[in-house]
């Protein structure tokens, strides 16, 4: 098929698609193979997406299908308490989680980076419960936050005269107890990334800067961490988009009283699981549904333009 | 369902036979939904071997779906034309299956009201709705008290006299409560968990108890009257005065209990097959009347309904098994099996039932039992979830946190209604 085919044209095939450059037929074939992806993304991701925002403007039976009453489901989520509780908290998760988790990982990374003894096991190691499946993985966290006498944490407490905290139980500690396993959970990926970046940074610009006699600190600054930029960007939206969709490990935390003491835990996700499957109210389920979408844009869209190049 | 009967139907043509004819005498199939609970699903699966035999015609299909997912899963089949014919549901969820056009009400000739309500407990109104009734139960469910004879003895207590009333209840668990220095509970007398039985227990026993009633005629909240008030005090300082139990300790109370690290706890017949291992000597004794001898039980049970779409020889189907399921046969079976009380009055009351030293409680319970219409079942019980929390968590005074919850149950009541 290609244009400098002698017998295409020869031939007599004085078709549209001969007349046509050979940029625009790259270009054709390109979407030609990208045309069923494409179709079946936009049907699976792009169509429910904004069929919930019609949904958001409705009410009504599942069966008998949506009414329309305009921005009701709007006007009840800015007057319902929980909601804003649980919007604090998916922010908690996100301001604290974060931040937290991508210092450790930096500098496990940073440092494992340097480490030669055992590397891949250590490395593996740290991946590891990014493996785990995060139900598997709350429970464990669950029996680790019991109180004595089986819970493991609390029980170390008491055996050195500490007092024993309630964690989960607790209106003020449960939400920082249900993001340590979570940030927990993503450090072996972010370690990875980390890596690769530093990896990426070539030796030169390091030995070069030991020429100059930069110190350690000076290298980390005006080197390190300005050439892991990009891996930074990534890692900062991926991962500021994962509290902010957290789910799993609340749910499975705690499990009992779903969203933790008085919504302590809930996150956004959680509360949108609960108002349309215990409560089948699809269309407010839905605003708030918009609303996480629009939250989630919106951080992702002024990080991308903080964290940009500055040319 | 559909396209096993269309293929029945083609292999039935090509097998030269007329189409009319076989059309009449193919078998039907029909589904039964419910949720996966290992005991239950044995009880169906023997009760579908019995009804097929019987009715070779007619083969049912048994679908289970994990307790969690369940609701979802009925409501998505159903809007995709692939729902249930038979399907169960707590009796909670009704008023929910009923606004989201799950169910359809049972044909009074088949099922006559007069009839339902001669023969079951009083309890099965609670599936009748502007004179139509939408399922019908085999079993129901009581509460009762379950106790450790072992740690009884070890305690000091006599194992063969259980607390009869709530003031000995007290005494009986705070005599078999164990702390370490610092406070923390090492073994529980009580297992304190509004989150498992203890709201229905609450509503339905201790507010009577202490004089007053959860709801008013109407269906409002009738619980923060200063009997409630009272009520709830008492259950709160079971933990915060009388220290007798703690929530959250072993994760769960029939965590507790089966760990042997609890005395007493509160719990439904359901749970008989979970402690039937329990690795020490147990019983159950009714729950504990107040001073004056007044008694309170809550009953509850998952009924089995119709599916909304369901007609022609599947409806046919389809009522035929949901009869025998209610029918005395099953009932026992179930019992036998799953351990859950028979819902028709004369097969739960026999003598050898009554005498049964794990049955006889709960159904003596029965008896004077009640049943919270509820409107949103998980709704509602968060709300006291919420209040104990509030006390126990966040130190509010138990009258300030049982307003907070009757104003946001009044609202899901208002709500739904």
């Amino acid at each position: 098929m290609s244009v400098t085919d002698p017998n295409g044209a020869a031939e007599g095939r004085p078709g549209l698609w001969n007349r046509l450059g050979i940029r625009t037929k790259h270009v054709l074939w390109a979407w030609a193979f990208l045309a069923i992806p494409v179709l079946f993304y936009v049907v699976i991701r792009f169509y429910p997406t904004f069929d919930a925002f019609w949904l958001s403007l409705t009410d009504g039976n599942i069966r008998r299908g949506p009414s329309f009453i305009g921005l009701e489901n709007y006007a009840r989520m800015y007057a319902d308490p929980v909601f804003w509780k649980v919007f604090g908290n998916t922010f908690l998760y996100l301001l604290i989680g974060t931040p937290v988790s991508l210092v450790i990982s930096f500098t496990i990374a940073y440092y494992l980076d340097r480490v030669r003894f055992m590397h891949g096991l250590i490395r593996a190691l740290y991946f590891l419960p990014y493996l785990t499946t995060a139900a598997a993985m709350g429970w464990v966290w669950r029996f680790l936050y019991q109180p004595v006498p089986i819970g493991m944490i609390n029980s170390f407490l008491t055996s050195i005269g500490l007092e024993q905290q309630p964690f989960l139980r607790s209106t003020d500690q449960a939400l920082m107890a249900a993001t340590i396993p979570a940030i927990w959970a993503g450090l072996g990926f972010q370690i990875i990334i980390f890596m690769a970046g530093l990896r990426a940074i070539p030796s030169s610009f390091y030995e070069a800067a030991r020429i100059d006699g930069l110190g350690e600190w000076a290298i980390l600054r005006k080197i390190t961490l300005p050439l892991l930029k990009p891996t930074t960007i990534f890692l900062v939206v991926l991962s500021s988009i994962g509290f902010l969709r957290i789910f799993d490990q609340v749910q499975s935390l705690t499990a009992n009283d779903p969203g933790g003491p008085l919504n302590a835990t809930k996150p956004l996700v959680m509360l949108i699981y609960q108002t349309a499957f215990s409560s089948f109210r699809m269309g407010y389920a839905s605003a708030q549904t918009v609303i996480l979408f629009l939250v989630l844009l919106l951080i992702s869209l002024l990080q991308l333009w903080l964290l940009r190049d500055k040319k | 369902m559909k396209t096993m009967r269309k293929l029945s139907k083609i292999a039935a043509l090509a097998s030269g036979v007329s189409f009319l004819s076989v059309g009449a005498a193919s078998a039907v199939e029909i589904e039964y939904w419910q949720y996966v609970f290992d005991t239950r699903v044995a009880a169906v699966d023997q009760l579908i071997t019995n009804f097929q035999a019987a009715n070779p015609d007619i083969t049912v299909k048994h679908v289970t779906f994990p307790y969690a997912d369940y609701p979802t899963r009925v409501v998505a089949g159903t809007m995709a034309g692939q729902g249930p014919d038979v399907v169960q549901f707590f009796y909670g969820w009704l008023d929910n299956f009923i606004a989201q056009d799950l169910l359809q009400p049972l044909d009074p000739a088949v099922f006559p009201a007069a009839e339902i309500e001669a023969d079951f407990f009083p309890i099965v109104s609670a599936m009748s709705r502007d004179g139509s009734y939408y399922g019908l139960p085999t079993a129901v469910r009581s509460l009762a008290l379950f106790y450790n004879k072992d740690r009884m003895t070890a305690f000091g207590l006599d194992p063969n006299s259980p607390p009869t009333t709530l003031d000995e209840l007290i005494a009986q668990a705070a005599a078999s409560t164990e702390r370490d220095g610092a406070g923390n509970y090492t073994s529980i007398g009580l297992t304190v968990e509004m989150g498992g039985q203890d709201h229905h227990w609450w509503r339905e026993a201790l507010v009577r108890q202490f004089g007053g009633v959860p709801y008013d005629e109407n269906g409002d909240v009738a619980y923060t009257s200063d009997e409630g008030k009272a009520a709830f005090r008492w259950y709160t300082e079971l933990n915060t005065a009388q220290h007798v139990g703690a929530p959250g300790f072993m994760d769960e109370g029939q965590a507790a209990f089966r760990a042997g690290l609890a005395t007493f706890t509160i719990d439904g017949t359901f749970r008989l097959g979970g402690f039937a291992a329990n690795p020490f000597e147990w019983g159950v004794t009714e729950l504990p009347a107040n001073a004056a001898g007044e008694r309170g039980n809550y009953s509850s049970y998952f009924a089995n309904g119709i599916g909304a779409d369901v007609t022609g020889e599947e409806l046919e189907a389809a009522q035929k098994f949901l009869a025998y399921l209610s029918s005395e046969e099953a009932m026992t079976v179930w019992l036998d099996v799953v351990g859950e009380l028979p819902a028709r009055r004369t097969t739960a009351l026999s003598e050898e039932n009554l005498a049964n030293p794990i049955y006889g409680p709960f159904l003596r319970g029965l008896e004077y039992a009640h049943t919270t219409r509820f409107y949103d079942e998980s709704g509602q019980r968060q709300i006291m979830l919420d209040a104990a929390n509030r006390v126990f968590l966040e130190g509010l005074s138990p009258e300030e946190a049982l307003d907070i919850a009757g104003q946001a149950e009044q609202a899901i009541i208002n709500d739904l209604r």
